[in-house]
């Protein structure tokens, strides 16, 4: 017998009892049967025996779902960040589902709210994204808002998606509300978050807002999406629907579940309050480093001819008192870098200790609250926007797009 | 006398039996419950079915989502991120894969060669992942009298309900084994047979663990016509042949409903007619109060639906279990009216609006329009099955022995695989190194040829939750007597009376036995003994110093001499007593000696004194 393929049925022999299945796959030389009672089972090739090879079944129910033409128009651009999904009972293969269609058919209350177009950018994990796909994101989201959308609605993986926002935050004003979305639990649970998010994203999408946020699970429970600023979010849990924060601020808003009934705090910025523009070259010669006690200063050289780079330091905003000289020859030879903090909650503040003050002598910029995420992203903008090294240093430390708190409260 | 095999009986079981392992299945957290009371905290959450590849929803998942639900867990802390499905799975626990292996070697099966972690759909809100994480382990065993086991599978158990859509986390991931029998039993003693064997087998491994719930049965049943049912959660062995029993006559009932109403050419009528303004000022208070009262016409049903199945239900019950699943209290049905405040007048008036004669049947049923509208549509789906016999269902099991319906029989649609836990391969190796431990039945035999036990007392010992400490007992070198009677009729009697034995750690039990052995307290002493350790239970020392304790306090020791004393003064006090009865004092005045001495003697020791100074006085 040949080679086995997916979808064949197959006679399994085993312990004096022959059961019938569907061959799946191959993996680390054994064969994955999926018995008649819906059981995987790994087993040798030996047992099993060739019965027949049904006919291909073609997928069913790619209809197209009929939209409601009096509701607002929204964009839904994917990245491989999975919204709905769909189980091949048959295989056990969870197949991500990206057209407009398919994603109404999973979650049908996304019709009360608007109509969608969907555009799929990227079909990847989010660690492997890049820059250059943020700049295409930025572009694909300008050309929408351009198009008369109501708001746009971004899926992309929980990963690295503080960055892309804060990276299409920087490159683009936005008359209309821009959300990432994504999910911590697979969509082909029942449980997934996947739903509420979305169709709390679309709630916000079609809303107030005027500025690009990221719309999560606020807590455990199902009750309630936050609404973060795309420059001051990150993920701080590996695994719980709550994982993404607003760091040194609160929110812009709730939105309840089920209700979807939307509230924005007095400091979101509202619909219309921008121009559409596009600036989206990217200086990408720029590093992020995580400092660390014994860190050798020798490890800068790797970053030898980079335009910008952000160090996230200790406390205050430190490195070893050794690594002073090499900033300040890199510093010298036209790098620009900048201080934040491993504390990510609170101000550097590099004028405390002489540690400080000898970077801050050897010409380091101090990155203010931004999170270190979001200043490198930042800077690969400046540098990319702005040739004037001074004005430049000036740049990172004003406030641009809500990456800077000017207080800092309790 | 029911003929079971003229009927054509086909009954199999599934046993779900809880594992005694440290940890759970697929987290690190203790296998232990807790009481709702130490909760603390809860949270919310929905659960919505996902779409299969033909865009189908698994049919019992679809039947779940007929209701839109919340679900409420409670939250301990013996639980983890992982019950709450806020982090993914740890590796299988190896441990409950070896007792799992071992109870498949007991049942002579043959493991799988890779160990594949599925998800399993469960929208009822019991997992609040939305399925149970389920594996097959092996296959192929045997059961004496020629049954056969088909699988067994290593589970996680369900989060408890605590009543409605609130669940307890505490239970949801303890290992559990489902052990599936062929459909190979044909009498309702049979099942009940190899339940009672491979609960036997289950609890020799010493590691599986005791108690109600911690063991549960589901049966499935079927008759020549009839359908496969499933009965879910048998708790108690003894139930097993009546719940069988019953489900026949349920079967054969059906049966003969569906000849009757085939006979009488009934039929559904499929048009549901609004009948709200008809009991618009009637004293039942449930028709007054519901927005909308809709009701079905049944043709050629009367009678029928308001005969009875199975003790305690009728076909009405059926219908009526249909109906709630939309959320409705339930349904009324004209074969049982006039009742529940509805008059006759009103019946009749119900029966000329709709149009129904006397053959016919009027199920109506109350509540808002929505509810009240797929509750109608329910009745209809469950009076067309009526006319095809006897559907496939899961069932649950009601006090005696009798079901409701619970869902459909799950599709084959509910089972993909559980990506985030890797493939387990069980070689050779592990599997030769899997030993089977001696049968409970072998070990009773064992204690009467060894010790010297009676039958029933090796039986009671071998069987019991304390067989460990027994072991343990003996081998510290307490007769075998001594420990069996005090670990099982001793305790057993003390607990009746109202003394927390529980309180009483093995530890302490063992240095217990111990010290009577060693004959620093009188066995006859162990009562009072294990009933102050119990008082005092908590307090500090080790188990020796609390069993020193306890008998300095309640028995404490007495020497010979003051022995003799005590026995000498007594006859001396009731002289008159012992010389008129003679020899026939012993026992009266044996009674009033060792109540003084409160079992801080042996027994044996007071009666050879006692009979020496009767004997010295009356010779």
């Amino acid at each position: 017998m040949e080679r086995f393929e997916t979808g064949d049925q197959v006679r399994y022999a085993n312990g004096g009892t022959a059961l019938t299945g569907t061959y799946i796959t191959e993996r680390d030389g054994m064969a994955v049967v999926k018995l008649e009672s819906g059981y995987n089972i790994g087993t040798s090739l030996e047992k099993l025996e060739f019965i027949e090879r049904p006919a291909r079944q073609q997928p069913a129910g790619a209809g197209v779902v009929v939209q409601n033409p009096d509701l607002p128009e929204l964009a839904i651009l994917s990245t491989g960040g999975t919204i709905a999904s769909r189980v091949d009972y048959r295989t056990g293969a969870v197949m991500s589902q990206f057209s407009a269609s398919d994603i109404l058919r999973a979650i049908p209350e996304l019709g009360d709210i608007a109509r969608y177009r969907d555009r799929q950018i990227a079909s990847i994990l989010s660690e492997n994204m890049q820059p250059a796909l943020w700049r295409e994101l930025a572009r694909a989201v300008y050309d929408e808002i351009r198009a008369g959308v109501a708001g746009v609605i971004v899926t992309h993986g929980t990963d690295t998606m503080a960055y892309s926002a804060a990276a299409v935050r920087f490159m683009l004003k936005t008359p209309v509300p821009v959300v990432f979305v994504g999910s911590q639990r697979s969509a082909d649970r029942p449980s997934s978050d996947n739903a509420m998010n979305a169709l709390c994203s679309a709630a916000v999408a079609a809303g107030d807002l005027g500025e690009v946020a990221v719309v999560m699970h606020a807590t455990t429970n199902d009750d309630r999406c936050a609404i973060h600023r795309a420059t001051r979010v990150r993920k701080m849990h590996t695994s719980r629907r709550d994982a993404f924060q607003s760091i040194g601020m609160e929110p812009l808003g709730y939105v309840d579940y089920p209700s979807l009934s939307v509230t924005l705090s007095d400091e979101a910025v509202r619909r219309g309050a921008e121009e559409p523009e596009l600036h989206d070259t990217l200086e990408e010669r720029c590093a992020l480093l995580h400092f660390y006690p014994g860190m050798p200063a020798s490890v800068l050289d790797a970053f030898d001819g980079y335009r910008g780079l952000v160090i996230s330091g200790t406390g205050l905003g430190h490195v070893a008192t050794a690594w002073i000289p090499k900033i300040r020859e890199m510093v010298e030879d036209g790098t620009m870098v900048v201080m934040t903090s491993q504390c990510l909650h609170g101000r550097v503040c590099d004028r405390v200790y002489n540690t400080g003050r000898d970077l801050l002598a050897a010409g380091v910029v101090e990155g203010e609250d931004m999170l270190p995420e979001a200043a490198l992203v930042k800077l690969m903008w400046v540098l990319g926007n702005e040739p004037d090294p001074e004005r430049a240093r000036a740049l990172m430390q004003t406030d641009l797009a809500g990456e800077i708190r000017r207080r800092s409260v309790l | 006398m029911t003929d079971y095999a003229k009927l054509g009986l086909k009954a199999g079981i599934e046993i779900h039996q809880q594992l005694d392992t440290a940890e759970k299945l697929f987290c690190r957290c203790p296998t232990c419950l807790r009481d709702i009371a130490e909760r603390t905290g809860e949270f919310h959450r929905y659960l919505r079915a996902t779409e299969s590849e033909l865009g189908e929803i698994d049919r019992a998942a679809r039947e779940e989502m007929k209701l839109v639900r919340k679900f409420c867990y409670y939250t301990y802390d013996t639980v983890c991120l992982v019950e709450h499905d806020e982090e993914p799975p740890a590796p299988m626990n190896p441990e409950a894969l070896e007792v799992c292996l071992t109870i498949a070697k007991m049942l002579g099966m043959t493991p799988v060669e890779q160990v594949h972690t599925m998800r399993k759909l469960v929208i009822d809100g019991s997992n609040t992942s939305g399925f149970q994480r389920t594996a097959l382990v092996a296959l192929a065993g045997a059961l004496p009298g020629g049954c056969r086991v088909e699988t067994i599978c290593l589970e996680e158990e369900a989060a408890q309900r605590v009543e409605g859509e609130t669940f307890s986390l505490d239970r949801l991931g303890i290992p559990l084994v489902e052990i599936t029998t062929a459909p190979c039993m044909h009498t309702p003693e049979a099942v009940q047979e190899v339940a009672a064997h491979i609960g036997m087998i289950l609890r020799s491994t010493g590691r599986v663990k005791r108690g109600l719930g911690t063991i549960r049965q589901d049966i499935n049943v079927s008759i020549a016509d009839g359908a496969r049912v499933e009965i879910k959660g048998v708790q108690e062995l003894d139930l097993i042949a009546e719940v069988v029993r019953r489900e026949v006559e349920r079967q054969t009932n059906l049966l003969a409903i569906r000849d009757e109403l085939r006979a009488r050419g009934a039929r559904v009528d499929h048009t549901v007619i609004d009948v709200t303004a008809l009991f618009a000022d009637t004293k039942s208070s449930i028709l007054k109060k519901a927005k909308a009262v809709l009701a079905v016409r049944l043709y050629g049903f009367a009678g029928l639906v308001g005969r009875e199945i199975q003790p305690g239900r009728r076909l009405g019950s059926e219908m009526s279990d249909y109906a709630k699943k939309c959320g409705v209290g339930g349904i009324f049905h004209t074969d049982e009216l006039p009742a529940y405040g509805v008059t006759a007048e009103e019946v009749a008036r119900l029966r000329e609006f709709v149009g129904a004669g006397e053959n016919d049947a009027v199920v109506i049923v109350a509540a808002g329009r929505e509810r009240a509208g797929c509750a109608a549509e329910q009745v209809m789906i469950r009076a067309e099955m009526a006319l095809s016999g006897v559907p496939e269902e899961t069932r649950k099991m009601l006090e005696g022995g009798s079901t409701a319906y619970m869902r459909p029989l799950p599709g084959a649609a509910r089972m993909y695989p559980e990506t985030d836990v890797c493939a387990v391969t069980i070689d050779g190796a592990l599997w030769e190194s899997i030993e089977i431990p001696e049968l409970l039945t072998d070990r009773a035999e064992r204690f009467v040829r060894e010790f010297g036990l009676d039958e029933g007392l090796a039986r009671q010992v071998a069987f019991s939750e304390r067989l460990a400490l027994f072991e343990k007992a003996v081998a510290a070198g307490v007769r075998p007597t001594l420990a069996a009677r005090t670990l099982l009729a001793t305790c057993r009697e003390l607990a009746r009376d109202g003394v927390e034995v529980a309180r009483v750690s093995e530890e302490e039990m063992l240095a217990l036995l111990s010290a009577v052995e060693a004959g620093r307290a009188a066995k006859e002493a162990i009562p009072d003994l294990i009933t102050e350790l119990a008082r005092t239970a908590g307090s500090a020392g080790t188990p020796e110093e609390r069993v020193d304790a306890a008998i300095a306090k309640m028995a404490p020791a007495v020497s010979q001499a003051d022995v003799e004393a005590i026995v000498r003064r007594i006859v001396a006090e009731r002289e008159a007593f012992a010389r008129e009865k003679g020899m026939g004092a012993f026992g009266p005045l044996m009674g009033v000696v060792m109540q003084e001495l409160r079992g801080s003697v042996d027994g044996k020791v007071v009666s050879e004194t006692l009979r020496r100074e009767l004997q010295r006085l009356l010779s």
